[in-house]
């Protein structure tokens, strides 16, 4: 159980679902994997297929038709499997809480084990938020 | 007892897959390198496998058994080639007749499983991945096949692993005659496809087609078909080391030339972008296929 744990923590594969953002983020969540930042170093990657992934990274404000998707998309991934929610707009709807297309925030439609807020929030602010969910992940054992 | 060792652990499963894993982390590494990156460090493949042993298993709904079967099928008979490679290295005389024409068979079959499982997990991306896979497959077997048949006629005729390997260590490496560098370059690039790596991805295109035709599997399953996929990163190289450069077998050459056609290898996925699949196939069967029989000929010609 431990070693599955500690492979986890050093071995996360990222599913990247975009429910509506306006891409700032998208693009913050890319700058990551560039050679500044580079997380290929603590074997994070950025995978293709939901079956694949470790932790599902959400951006954006759902609506009407990404809400349905988004929940599909959770409930399509192996276990154990992580959310998180990059920018304001994931965590908390900001301006468009009141929208007349947003019926809900990111955290209604699936369990989030991780916020990180910005619009956009910095690169740096990305991996912090990483480190935060590993640490998580190893106080849960 | 003594086949099953050899099958399981040294020239077969343990061994290959340890130095499979190894020599994708240097893959990865040197890619890294490359792009001005840092890279993962040297453990992170078998991390992967190790991480993906422990998800959950999902069969998608209406796959059939073979969903989960062939990826077992695909990585058993590698090991197999593997077994038998590994075998007629450390000692040339005791390989059996027509090993080679095994060797052949045992090496399409993993590319088989990939499509077969990929066909049952009823995805339309992965049904376009198996689609271009086979096409892959009919593209660079015929290139690969004659290659192989340059070599077999430059050793007089032999199709025994061990006679290719006794003739090169009488004769020199097959390499250094012009029939034998022509039909090295052709597998160089067959080798390049039977790998799935860039330029000829196109089954598993990450950016197109999400993984293609992996994109059903999760858990055990895939585990093993990366673990098939860094059986096969040793075994090619290797197998490429017995047809053409089988003149020298001792322990510290052998690695120096694994490491010379690993570059190769890194060097091509590096410098090239993704083949659509009709040029694939065109660049196999028009130039591959010419410079195929050319060594053919030559060879038949005794050059
Ligand atoms: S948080 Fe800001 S940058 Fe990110 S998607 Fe929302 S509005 Fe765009």
């Amino acid at each position: 159980m431990n070693l599955k744990l500690k492979a986890l923590t050093k071995s996360i594969w990222v599913f990247h679902a975009a429910c509506s953002p306006c891409n700032n983020c998208d693009i913050e969540v890319l700058d990551v994997l560039t050679p500044r930042h580079d997380v290929e170093r603590f074997g994070i990657a950025l995978v293709g297929s939901i079956r694949h992934a470790d932790v599902l990274l959400v951006t954006g404000v759902p609506n009407y038709k990404t809400k349905e998707r988004l929940k599909r998309i959770y409930n399509q991934a192996p276990q154990p499997c992580l959310v998180v929610a990059v920018g304001n707009c994931a965590c908390g709807r900001i301006m468009f809480k009141d929208s007349y297309n947003s019926p809900c925030a990111v955290d209604e439609v699936v369990p989030v084990s991780a916020y990180i807020p910005g619009c956009p929030p910095k690169p740096e602010a990305i991996i912090a938020g990483v480190v935060k969910l590993i640490k998580k992940l190893r106080g849960q054992k | 007892m003594k086949l099953l060792f050899n099958y399981l652990i040294f020239p077969g499963f343990l061994f290959s897959a340890c130095i499979g894993l190894i020599a994708g982390w240097i893959d990865r590494k040197v890619t890294a390198r490359i792009q001005w990156r840092v890279g993962p460090p040297w453990y992170q493949n078998f991390i992967d496998i190790v991480k993906l042993l422990g998800k959950e298993t999902i069969v998608p709904e209406g796959a059939k058994l073979t969903f989960l079967i062939s990826p077992y099928l695909g990585l058993l008979s590698l090991i197999l080639v593997t077994t038998i490679l590994g075998k007629s290295v450390i000692l040339p005389l005791e390989s059996f007749m027509g090993d080679l024409i095994v060797v052949l068979y045992l090496l399409v079959i993993p590319a088989i499983a990939i499509i077969v499982g990929a066909a049952s997990s009823r995805n339309p991306l992965a049904s376009i991945g198996a689609s271009r896979e086979m096409k892959l497959v009919l593209g660079y077997e015929l290139p690969f096949i004659l290659s192989v048949v340059a070599i077999i006629l430059k050793s007089k005729g032999a199709i025994e692993i061990g006679q290719i390997l006794n003739h090169q260590i009488n004769f020199g490496s097959n390499l250094f005659s012009w029939s034998g560098a022509l039909a090295f370059i052709v597998a160089i690039f067959c080798m390049q496809a039977k790998l799935g790596f860039v330029p000829f991805d196109m089954p598993e295109a990450e950016q197109e087609i999400m993984a293609g035709v992996l994109i059903e599997y999760s858990g055990l399953p895939l585990a093993i078909f990366k673990l098939t996929k860094a059986v096969l990163l040793y075994t090619m190289p290797l197998f490429l080391i017995i047809l053409f450069l089988g003149k020298d077998l001792s322990p510290l050459f052998i690695v120096l030339k694994y490491i010379l056609l690993l570059v190769i290898i890194i060097l091509i996925k590096n410098t090239n972008p993704r083949l659509r699949i009709d040029q694939a196939l065109r660049f196999f069967w028009g130039p591959m296929t010419f410079l195929a029989g050319a060594a053919v000929i030559l060879a038949g010609l005794g050059y």
